[in-house]
């Protein structure tokens, strides 16, 4: 015979993945994001790029002979039209006005005219031209032969390698691949609690007013009920969490060399980062532990919304209760906002030990590493809080689910909890 | 064996504010319909949870099939709950076999046996329909279906009649009579006191926490009909009210001058003499004992409890 909870937990699993909204929201959700981060990105390398016709009247001189156009940009040098006539010539798309003392004085004499705006990048591709002919003519007042040559020889394109000596590998680790991963990861933690918790609630309060709670509780103990519930719809969360992170990783697999082509795989920062997404290791730990606080999480702030679920008949009154119940998470978002500037530091540390705030305190402070004892103190403080949490809310639960009609006080729940 | 399959001993309940159970004791037979009665919110749903072991009393053993009740026990209990719902998005079959299995039942099993009552109950059209779409009725069935499937050895219906028109209730009675002929104990919680006069053999009335009336049907009636007539008559009524040692309460006439009058008599040595005298003033059609009905038993019983309780409540 399988136990009353397995069946519980079954019912509670299937009959949400199987609903409509779930497999569209699972499905459709990341390949939303995807599309939001890729887009402009893809839209930019599929389009063609349009030639554009740079006027340009050079009152210096020397400048205009050093510019030189490509598929991209045309520069036509007119010697002796006006400005104002350019301007009125539609066959032009930006005209360049560069004056007398445009060597000496650039930031003072050099104009750019254009029709509707130029993208950010032809913007910047002229800029970047003119600062190298304005470089090479006063390099060339040096008289030294080679100079460019030697100048480009001398650069030093460079990127540090960060190792954390606290851990034992040597694995370099970047701070912006932490940085966005304790982000992500955190958001991803406040939403769950939110969405799924509040998930556990609403159900319970749905089949408290439509009376199948009577039903069942005559061939399952309530505690069973309640934690069937909070498996059941945690197993949901997580099953979402993993169809996205493999329709995300497949997406970015096939997208990103797409997108990058290989000149960006030659940048040395992206290069170091795309080492250390290839290190395994650091993942598969980072990732065990983000999953044990997730499910912390997840248990401790589930426990208080089955609760205030069962103490209540519809969900306009359960709105003070969830006020108290997210109160906690959304200070635990905020400090650990700040506490992702400074993952050491001892608010940091204290944050990642309260039962309330660890999760999300954790999630960001995991990916730049955090001290083993500290890591098995937030745990042990963390479950055994679970532990007691859903002792007191079973019992809140179970006298909550028989009681309708008057909406309980604070102070009446808590005397619940001693009720035979 | 024991004769009862469940007795409560003195069990008492205190909830914050009230005690919804007082000292109550109840003896259910094995084999019988057990009827457990009372004014809305004199205890039975509170008792009932005790027995399917959903609340612990504060005091008080309760026995089942001759051990003390466990959690085990309950698989082999069907509560039907007076209140009670089905979970709407869920197909009606799904839905079934998730109750029956949460009695222990395979998946196989329980859809063979489903099958069976969908079938008896004439609603196996709907297996694969959504509950939401189901009647008031029809939801009722199911939910009767599911108490019953596993067999359990003692079987508990709170108004298991209310929403199904008499036809479907009638086809409710006849399946409840058929699981206690099979065996089953059956403990019935209801308001309609002509289905308690049908169906049950024993009863235990409630009133504000405490049993105030237990024991057999036949003979609960018996003993409130002592003494107790019925008189048809043409003529007078008001004739009959002088009668010595005869308490006299007059019913309808109708217009064709036809009366009946409810008679209590002091002692049944009254009865030729009562007979004589009103023979003289009106005309007899017919004098028979009356059989009190158990409505009446209910309003007095629980009546006369209440001017006790007042009393005493005064008296402290």
């Amino acid at each position: 015979m399988k136990s009353a909870l397995g069946i519980v937990i079954s019912r509670e699993y299937l009959e949400r993945v199987k609903r409509k909204s779930f497999i569209v929201s699972t499905i459709f959700v990341p390949l939303f994001m995807v599309v939001l981060m890729v887009a402009p990105a893809l839209f930019m390398v599929l389009s063609e790029p349009e030639s554009k016709v740079i006027a340009v009247i050079d009152d210096s001189g020397i400048v205009a002979p050093r510019l030189h156009g490509d598929n991209d940009m045309r520069f036509i040098v007119t010697g002796d039209e006006s400005v104002d006539s350019a301007r009125a010539n539609s066959a032009y798309d930006a005209i360049l006005v560069i004056g007398r003392d445009a060597v000496t004085k650039p930031g003072e004499s050099i104009t750019l005219y254009s029709h509707g705006s130029l993208t950010l990048m032809s913007e910047s591709a002229i800029r970047d031209q003119i600062t190298d002919a304005i470089e090479d003519v006063r390099l060339q007042d040096y008289n030294i032969s080679n100079l460019r040559q030697i100048l480009d020889e001398v650069k030093v394109d460079l990127s540090l390698n960060v190792i954390d000596m606290d851990k034992g590998d040597e694995s370099a680790t970047s701070s912006v691949v932490s940085y966005v991963l304790a982000l992500a990861m955190d958001m991803m933690l406040y939403m769950f609690i939110l969405i799924y918790g509040q998930m556990v609630m609403t159900s319970i309060i749905e089949e408290k007013s439509n009376r199948v709670l009577e039903l069942v509780v005559s061939s399952v103990k309530p505690m069973q009920l309640m934690m069937g519930k909070i498996v059941g719809v945690g197993l949901v969360a997580l099953t979402q969490i993993l169809i996205w992170a493999v329709i995300i990783g497949a997406c970015s697999a096939w997208l990103i060399p797409f997108v990058g082509g290989s000149s960006v795989a030659d940048d040395p920062d992206v290069a170091m980062i795309l080492t250390q997404l290839g290190n395994a290791g650091y993942f598969i730990n980072l990732f065990v532990f983000m999953l044990l606080f997730f499910i912390g999480g997840y248990l401790l702030y589930s426990s208080i919304f089955a609760a205030i679920g069962s103490a209540v008949d519809n969900i306009q009154d359960a709105s003070q209760l969830t006020t108290i119940a997210t109160m906690p998470i959304i200070i635990g978002i905020v400090v650990s906002m700040s506490a992702i500037q400074n993952p050491s530091s001892t608010f940091a540390v204290w944050l990642s030990i309260i039962p309330f705030t660890s999760p999300m305190t954790m999630m960001v402070r995991l990916p730049f590493g955090v001290p083993v004892w500290e890591l098995v103190v937030s745990l042990l403080v963390l479950y055994a809080t679970i532990i007691l949490f859903i002792w007191v809310c079973a019992k809140i639960y179970r006298v909550g689910i028989f009681l309708y009609g008057k909406k309980p006080t604070v102070t009446e729940i808590i005397r619940w909890v001693r009720y035979k | 064996m024991s004769d009862f399959i469940l007795t409560a001993e003195n069990i008492t309940k205190d909830f914050s504010k009230h005690r919804a159970l007082d000292n109550v004791s109840i003896a259910v037979p094995r084999g019988k319909v057990y009827g457990l009665l009372g004014p809305n919110g004199a205890g039975k749903t509170t008792l009932i949870r005790i027995i399917n072991h959903i609340t612990a009393p504060d005091s008080g053993v309760v026995v089942f099939d001759g051990h003390q009740l466990t959690a085990d026990d309950i698989v082999n209990i069907g509560y039907l709950p007076e209140e009670r719902g089905l979970y709407k998005k869920m197909k009606v079959g799904d839905q079934a076999v998730f109750f029956a299995r949460l009695k222990g039942l395979s998946r196989k099993q329980a859809e063979g046996e489903l099958r069976k009552w969908f079938e008896k109950l004439e609603i196996s059209d709907w297996w694969n329909r959504k509950v939401e779409e189901l009647s008031k009725g029809m939801a009722q069935k199911v939910q009767f279906i599911v108490t019953v499937l596993h067999r359990p050895k003692l079987l508990i219906f709170d108004e298991p009649f209310s929403g199904f028109d008499p036809i479907n209730a009638g086809i409710l009675k006849r399946e409840i009579l058929q699981l206690r002929d099979e065996g089953a104990t059956i403990i019935f919680s209801t308001h309609n006191m002509a289905s308690v006069e049908e169906l049950c053999d024993e009863i235990t009335l409630i009133n504000k926490s405490h049993n105030i009336l237990s024991g057999n049907v036949r003979e609960i009636r018996e003993r409130f009909s002592r003494n107790a007539y019925e008189l048809q008559f043409v003529g007078a009524p008001s004739a009959l009210e002088n009668i010595e040692g005869a308490k006299v309460t007059l019913g309808e006439i109708n217009s064709d001058g036809f009366a009946s009058a409810d008679i209590v008599l002091d002692s049944p040595d009254r009865v030729r003499d009562f007979i004589a005298q009103a023979n003289q003033l009106v005309t007899i059609e017919s004098f028979r004992r009356r059989l009190c009905s158990m409505d009446n038993i209910f309003v007095s019983a629980v009546e006369e409890s209440d001017r006790l309780f007042n009393t005493v409540n005064q008296a402290l």
